[in-house]
């Protein structure tokens, strides 16, 4: 397995706001100033603390959304009604706040320019963050990986890097969603829920490598169907959130 | 000296005893699901758990072998390295205690080996005299797939990923080698007390 993500201690970081600006109605993202920063994988998470002024502490994990860049990293975050963190970094934080950050944890999950074959991404909701990741990282390296990113949100509205993800399409990426609620009237993508059929139409013929992340039930079933397909179940890279997290 | 991050208050909760969650850790109801890879699902009937490695014999268990063996019922608290923790969580299952009991070792250490090929390594102290087991009921209920049945490893003392899914088996060692998490950042003994989350923890 690959043992070289993390080397040395972690240590807690101050990490300040740059820069944010909303994805979505829920989503977030933002630009964190690391002094330090040593870099990072596509994919890979950072741990984030808040301490309140009588010393209360809450942490969190967050998937990077940016490829790296020296001392920035990028975080989206979704919020959670019920959630501790992320109603702080959605609505609270605004630029020159100071939060703590940890980093880059995970030597899995994480981006691999050569794959022997196409790779395929696919994004539950906002488990399209780390694979975000990967994309912008192949794009800045120049990769020509043959890879095809799967995206199931919501509906359009929820779809986060919209134009982004329109402007990285080509040299060998290609992007398809699929909407499982609402679809707007001239819709020519997907409209429903990830199955097997979807999977076997849209996953590449030489794919050698899959990356999973959203919610449990949705990489379940997709992890699931790809091994029923027939792909190599140890081919398959799967990151889950849970229904809480936030 | 931690930062302070202006604005934050924090959801603090009073309901929770804070002498059973450790630093870094949030109380969850939920049982969030946690995996590297697709779910296993391994037929019973080709299901067994072995003890290898540095043992007199090999020692192997069918399905039908293992759940005949004395079962006991706990009730613990269980923290996961991704900040959950979850208390008074009920299972089922048979003591390693149970499993080495008449296993001739030298051994000091011990991996577990899962299906799917997922593998995590402890002291062997810390698998006996009733601190793991190998559990198969969760909650009343068979464990589910998705939470690593029929069955996994159940060590509530160390970070959750300790307590390998999908478990086949422990090969016993002279020496401590990583399992899959710890040769990918991951610390590797992880106390939660200690938050040994990450290596140099």
């Amino acid at each position: 397995m690959e043992g070289t993500a993390v080397l040395g201690r972690l240590i807690w970081r101050a990490a300040e706001v740059a820069e944010l600006w909303l994805e979505t109605s829920s989503v977030k993202t933002l630009v964190l100033e690391v002094a330090g920063w040593p870099g990072h994988r596509a994919g890979q998470h950072v741990d984030v603390r808040l301490t309140a002024e009588d010393g209360y502490q809450a942490q969190r994990s967050y998937s990077i959304a940016s490829a790296a860049n020296g001392s920035r990293v990028e975080l989206t975050v979704e919020r959670l009604d019920d959630g501790e963190v992320s109603p702080y970094l959605t609505e609270e934080a605004r630029p020159g706040d100071v939060i703590e950050l940890r980093g880059p944890i995970g030597g899995f999950f994480v981006w691999d320019p050569a794959p022997g074959g196409a790779v395929l991404l696919v994004g539950g909701g906002s488990g399209i963050v780390p694979l975000m990741a990967m994309a912008r990282q192949r794009a800045v390296d120049g990769d020509r990986v043959p890879t095809r990113m799967l995206y199931s949100a919501r509906a359009w509205d929820d779809v986060i890097y919209r134009d982004e993800l329109e402007r990285l399409g080509g040299d060998g990426l290609d992007v398809v969603y699929t909407l499982t609620r609402e679809q707007p009237p001239d819709w020519t993508g997907y409209g429903r829920r990830v199955d097997s059929d979807l999977l076997d139409e849209v996953a590449p013929a030489d794919l050698a490598l899959t990356f999973v992340c959203g919610p449990t039930p949705f990489v379940e079933a997709v992890a699931e169907a790809l091994v029923g397909l027939g792909h190599d179940p140890s081919r398959i890279k799967t990151e889950r959130f849970g229904p809480t997290g936030g | 000296m931690p930062i302070i991050s202006r604005g934050f208050r924090g959801r603090r909760r009073d309901d929770v005893p804070s002498d059973r969650v450790p630093p870094g850790q949030y109380v969850t109801p939920d049982f969030p699901v946690l995996s590297a890879g697709p779910t296993p699902h391994t037929p019973l009937d080709l299901w067994d758990f072995t003890i290898v490695g540095e043992v007199d014999e090999l020692h192997r268990w069918t399905w039908e072998e293992f759940r005949a063996l004395p079962s006991e019922t706990f009730t613990v608290d269980i923290h996961c390295v991704t900040k959950w923790s979850k208390l008074d969580t009920v299972w089922e299952g048979v003591s390693i205690d149970t499993l080495l009991d008449g296993v001739e070792t030298s051994a000091e250490y011990a991996v577990a080996f899962c299906d799917g090929g997922y593998t995590t390594n402890l002291p062997l102290e810390d698998l006996t005299d009733g601190k793991a087991w190998i559990a198969f009921g969760y909650d009343g209920m068979p464990l589910e797939p998705e939470h690593g049945g029929p069955a996994r490893l159940l060590v509530p003392h160390l970070y959750f990923w300790k307590s390998a899914k999908w478990v086949r088996g422990l090969r016993l060692a002279a020496t401590d080698e990583p399992g899959f998490w710890e040769s990918n950042g991951y610390h590797l003994y992880g106390d939660p007390w200690k938050e040994q989350r990450y290596w140099g923890d």
